[in-house]
């Protein structure tokens, strides 16, 4: 059988930016992939040169509309750390608390986009409605569903009152309730397994050989996470597990997602009780002085890193920024191999890059006849999901129906 | 596991010219610069001896007379040490460590596409960040670019 290339993207949702995934094909398998980022490089690390510190913040901030805290706090800490600043305790745990609930909806939403892309509807609709008590609770604690501008050069620009802690935590005891709800599904929906079960495969060492980060790694048993192993705002001081798994594919992906949920939960929790009293803030230095910072932080989707250079004015010499997809990416292509066109929906979700609501459209080349298809993103998973119906006897109707019910 | 006062002692003890020049800014944060042909040396002695096997990113520096890059690596043990190599501005090659890390060939070609390095051993692949259509003698992360060079 000839092979065939399909070019998915430039455009399509399932990316953070903009990425070209350029398939060759033996019928259904798929035999190589070859990326081409940059689509959406908006040149922020030359314009964070020509800015101020302060602006600077709000600007990386702006990187990623999902983990828009990860990247401002990073880049805070790496300053700190370059202008020698301690924040005060009460900050610390603000920034903490304000990070593990932007992880709450940000695996929620996870969740919801790994239900749609399978045709399980329903998973979609619940997950994202229990995802709005969390942005509401951001809402209600920082002015903002995202891009909360919470942070600072040497801490937080809001303090959190005691009645705003509390709603946190009857908030948390409702999501708990819901996301063992999701668990319980997980494990005993033979359907969901159908779709996921040793989709998307990495095995443990390709995993490590081409360092997977976040929820991809710890799937294939890469048992690493920055706020175990290098611990940074109030991570010291709070006890939680590192949720790993030994599935290798996009179902234990899923298993580690909803577990870290629950650690989250825990880990608000322990942060609400410990929570110091005190300060939010030391005052920052306008001029930053000459020197280098790195600064690791534990994003929804992985290792997010900030390298920091000061030169002693109020603009920074250099600033360095790596997300986590960009470093998942590499894993990509290892996934991609021997599976099904049905399933690049499924995989490249998995590995969570962010939403964007750009165009999309997938361009089908069938190489031996010359011929050109256009195929959109939503007639790719709708082939998903029909393919599976009619090769696997995967149908989520009767699911959708029956929880519509309850 | 080795902790940061050994990474330290470690390096210092194995390379005769680190002596008193492995900055430790704080615990788990090691910083040292090292010549770029003893480069390679150093990165698989830290793998082999002091749990160095993941690579986060590079960081390219333009540095006036010459370019400099910032190997971030760290390990289980959660201490990131920062590599850095300087090379002269007319003359900036470096050698790919895609052989030691796979998931560094995009960063490698960042160094490229920003700051003009030229990075040997680099397997193919698509250019990265910029456009095809972008002039490949404009490096936008060079002190000397200015954005009003990209309309001429």
């Amino acid at each position: 059988m000839p092979s065939v290339k399909i070019p998915i993207g430039p455009q399509h949702p399932a990316l953070h930016e903009p990425a070209l995934f350029d398939l060759t094909l033996e019928g259904e398998r798929i035999l190589e992939m070859q990326l081409k980022l940059g689509y959406n490089h908006r040149g922020i690390e030359k314009a964070c040169e020509e800015r101020s510190y302060i602006q600077d913040i709000y600007l990386l901030e702006r990187i990623c509309g999902i983990c828009s805290h990860s990247h401002s706090t990073a880049f805070c800490m790496a300053t700190e750390e370059v202008a020698g600043l301690q924040v005060p305790p009460r900050g610390q745990y603000i920034r903490t608390l304000v990070a593990e609930l932007e992880r709450i909806h940000s695996h929620l939403l996870w969740l919801g986009v790994a239900g749609h892309e399978t045709g399980f509807i329903t998973l979609l609709m619940y997950t994202w409605r229990d995802r709005e008590v969390v942005m509401d609770l951001l809402a209600m604690l920082t002015g903002n569903r995202v891009n909360y501008g919470v942070n600072t050069i040497g801490g937080v620009r809001r303090d959190f009152t005691a009645e705003q802690l509390q709603q946190i935590l009857k908030a948390m005891d409702a999501l708990e309730e819901r996301t063992k709800y999701y668990i319980e599904v997980a494990a005993s929906e033979p359907t969901l397994a159908k779709r996921l079960v040793n989709v998307g495969y990495l095995s443990p060492g390709d995993a490590m050989k081409f360092n997977a980060m976040g929820p991809t790694g710890r799937a294939s048993s890469v048992d690493r996470d920055v706020r175990r192993d290098d611990p940074y705002l109030a991570y010291g001081d709070v006890q939680f597990k590192v949720v790993t798994d030994t599935h290798n594919d996009v179902f234990g992906r899923t298993l580690v997602r909803v577990g870290e949920l629950m650690e989250s939960y825990s880990i608000v929790r322990q942060l609400i009780a410990k929570m110091p009293d005190g300060p939010v803030k030391v005052k920052a230095p306008r001029k930053i002085p000459a020197g280098e910072g790195v600064a690791r932080y534990e994003a929804p989707r992985g290792e997010d890193i900030h390298y920091v250079k000061g030169n002693g004015t109020d603009k920074p010499e250099r600033v360095k920024v790596r997300a986590p997809t960009m470093g998942n990416l590499a894993a990509v292509g290892k996934m991609l191999e021997n599976n099904n066109l049905a399933d690049v929906p499924v995989v490249i979700a998995a590995i969570d890059p962010c939403f964007s609501c750009t165009d999309r459209a997938i361009r089908v080349t069938d190489l031996s006849k010359g011929r050109t298809e256009l195929l959109t993103w939503k007639e790719l998973r709708q082939h998903g999901i029909e393919w599976y119906r009619r090769e696997a006897g995967v149908d989520f109707s009767r699911l959708n129906k029956l929880l519509a019910a309850r | 596991m080795v902790n940061t006062a050994e990474m330290k002692q470690s390096l210092e003890g194995k390379f005769d010219f680190l002596a008193g020049k492995v900055a430790v800014q704080r615990e788990r944060r090691v910083f040292v610069e090292v010549p770029a042909d003893r480069f390679r040396e150093v990165l698989e002695f830290s793998m082999k001896e002091l749990g160095i096997d993941w690579i986060s990113t590079l960081t390219g520096l333009d540095e006036k007379e010459t370019l400099a890059v910032v190997y971030h690596v760290s390990g289980a043990h959660g201490i990131v040490l920062n590599i850095k190599i300087r090379v002269p501005r007319d003359n900036p090659v470096i050698h790919s460590v895609t052989d030691l890390f796979p998931a560094c060939a995009n960063y490698e070609r960042e160094l490229d596409d920003l700051l003009g390095f030229v990075v040997e051993g680099l397997p193919p692949g698509n250019r990265y960040p910029l456009d095809d259509n972008w002039p490949k003698d404009q490096k936008p992360l060079r002190k000397d670019w200015k954005p009003a060079k990209a309309a001429s």
